[in-house]
């Protein structure tokens, strides 16, 4: 793997993951800013009633690196329960650490196109903004499931 | 070593001062660096270096309690370095002269102990192109004191827009609270158009000195300010050191922020009194080799030719601008923020290329050995004013010379090419 960031497949994903087409009258919204660099990512999340994504749209004012982690959700995401999209999130984080390898067996396959980020500590965040803000819609959907209603968030994370 | 090139006229040397730079003389690892940054953190010399060593190994101890002999030079070495602060600020006293740990905490401190003599309903007046360090007080005094504010908006160029002071500046302002120049835009304030509003009202005006102390001298009885504020080091010093001055009237009527050892004048169970100005304003032990490293980066500089610095710094801030503004013909997504040609401004230049983020561009110019700052630059409402999420940002010190300048440029042209 290329040390560089900038590489060809990081561009590429990075061009899909600038946004998806909105969802219509979306379940939960949530906006999320990394309060370092002043990205925001908008993620719009329907689930099924079992908890699990059953469709996202997301749109990022941010670097390459975030742009790319939003494509990459977009493609793996749907399907996922909180739970399962935390470990995955975790597990990235701790590749970016160094502290396994990236990608593992068990990874998304795309994660490979993370691993020269892992010597920058301070993209590690550009990485993981999209995947906090869509942790952060399920939880927001999880709090207003019992009040039934959508939800509409902004937050600054990471 | 990089390449030498030095703007031709000028008559100011700034191969000379990188030599008296270790880190630059000598960058880490061999690898060429082209430091851009200073906004945000400048390089230190020699001298510099040398003063915080010999107190640390000659006199380091607390100060102005101890009888002993490395207390009593302590002492002196701070009070020494109070006094060389104010001369250089043109103060009326070295009294009016308190360090702090950096301009953050010296504009906290005025919002405290200023803010605690205003009432629900008077104003204070900010503006859009503040660091956050200029807004966030205010707007906390605000939540704790009832205290209205009022905002100077920023025009197109990234100055502030003094046309609205009038409107802005009404009976009930107390103070009128802006930069010196901006650390995103480089934009000059007219500092007299602002005293002169404010003195309309009877209104005290803060200045945030943060990024004018390290390029030119501040005579601060001559802007005729009431509160000036700045950093140790964006002037060549330390870090953890900075200053607020006050006129010596407006700090003895002020009461303390921080409550401890060394501001007080008598302490019983049930009531304390205070120490004069500056020590009011100083709890716990203070900033002591902090402070003499930012004596000696004062001296250091006023050691300079700083005309010629000056000059110096004007003609790279014109060939870095001639220079993006070739950029940016061949691409109409690129915008440069700051003052037109001719108006004033400091060494910090700051654009916008839309498809390409601040970070993405300034970690592709760190591969060319080219360090600047990419993002809000703790100014989110003026990115918002700008309808930006952040900018790259240059900053120019003593030390740079045409080579820093080009090897941006060059490392813009390919970062452009590879993201566009």
């Amino acid at each position: 793997m290329s040390r560089d960031l900038y590489h060809q497949r990081m561009l590429e994903l990075a061009e899909r993951g600038d946004a998806s087409e909105r969802l219509a009258d979306a379940e939960v919204s949530v906006t999320l800013d990394n309060p370092l660099c002043g990205d925001r990512v908008r993620i719009d999340l329907d689930c099924a009633g079992d908890g699990r994504i059953d469709a996202l749209s997301h749109e990022v004012r941010g670097c390459v690196l975030c742009r790319a982690a939003a494509a990459v959700l977009d493609t793996h995401a749907p399907g996922l329960d909180a739970d399962e999209l935390r470990a995955v999130r975790d597990g990235l984080r701790d590749g970016l650490r160094g502290e396994r390898t990236l990608p593992a067996a068990h990874d998304w396959p795309e994660f490979a196109v993370f691993e020269p980020v892992a010597a920058h500590k301070s993209r590690h965040e550009c990485v993981l903004l999209p995947f906090d803000a869509v942790l952060s819609a399920l939880e927001q959907r999880a709090a207003s499931a019992n009040g039934g209603g959508r939800t509409t968030a902004s937050t600054t994370g990471t | 070593m990089n390449a030498a090139v030095t703007p031709p006229g000028t008559g100011f040397d700034p191969h000379a001062v990188r030599r008296q730079v270790p880190l630059l003389a000598d960058p880490p690892h061999g690898r060429s660096l082209h430091y851009l940054d200073n906004a945000a953190t400048a390089q230190v010399p020699r001298p510099v270096l040398d003063a915080v060593h010999d107190h640390d190994t000659m006199r380091r101890a607390n100060v102005l309690r101890g009888v002993h002999r490395l207390a009593e030079a302590a002492t002196e070495a701070y009070a020494s370095a109070r006094a060389t602060i104010a001369q250089h600020l043109n103060a009326a006293a070295p009294e009016e002269v308190v360090f702090t740990s950096g301009c953050t905490a010296a504009i906290n401190l005025v919002a405290h102990s200023f803010g605690a003599l205003l009432k629900p309903g008077d104003e204070v007046v900010i503006s859009e192109l503040e660091h956050h360090s200029n807004l966030v007080p205010w707007q906390m005094l605000r939540d704790r004191a009832g205290i209205v504010l009022r905002v100077i908006p920023v025009t197109a160029a990234g100055t502030l827009d003094l046309e609205r002071l009038p409107e802005l500046v009404g009976p009930r302002c107390r103070l009128i609270a802006v930069t010196h120049v901006s650390n995103v835009t480089g934009a000059e304030t007219d500092v007299a158009a602002v005293v002169a509003a404010a003195r309309s009202v009877g209104a005290r005006v803060l200045l945030d000195g943060a990024q004018q102390v390290p390029h030119a001298p501040v005579d601060v009885q001559a802007l005729d300010v009431d509160f000036y504020c700045f950093s140790g080091h964006k002037a060549y010093g330390p870090t953890g050191v900075g200053v607020l001055w006050a006129r010596g009237d407006l700090l003895a009527a002020l009461p303390p922020f921080l409550g401890g050892g060394e501001m007080i004048r008598r302490v019983t169970l049930t009531e304390t009194t205070w120490a004069p100005p500056p020590h009011r304003f100083e709890a716990g032990t203070p900033p002591i080799a902090q402070a003499i490293g930012l004596a000696a980066a004062l001296d250091w500089l006023q050691a300079q030719d700083l005309a010629a610095a000056g000059a110096h710094l004007h003609a790279l801030t014109q060939r870095l601008l001639a220079g993006l503004a070739s950029l940016a013909a061949g691409r109409d997504r690129m915008r440069i923020l700051g003052p037109a040609p001719g108006q004033p401004r400091g060494p910090i230049v700051s654009f916008s290329v839309t498809g390409a983020h601040p970070h993405d561009l300034a970690q592709i110019l760190d591969s060319h050995g080219v360090a600047v700052r990419g993002g809000h630059h703790c100014a989110q409402p003026l990115m918002d004013a700008f309808d930006l999420a952040g900018t790259t940002r240059a900053s120019l010190a003593l030390y740079n010379d045409a080579a820093d300048v080009d090897a941006l440029l060059n490392g813009l042209d390919d970062a452009l090419r590879r993201l566009a």
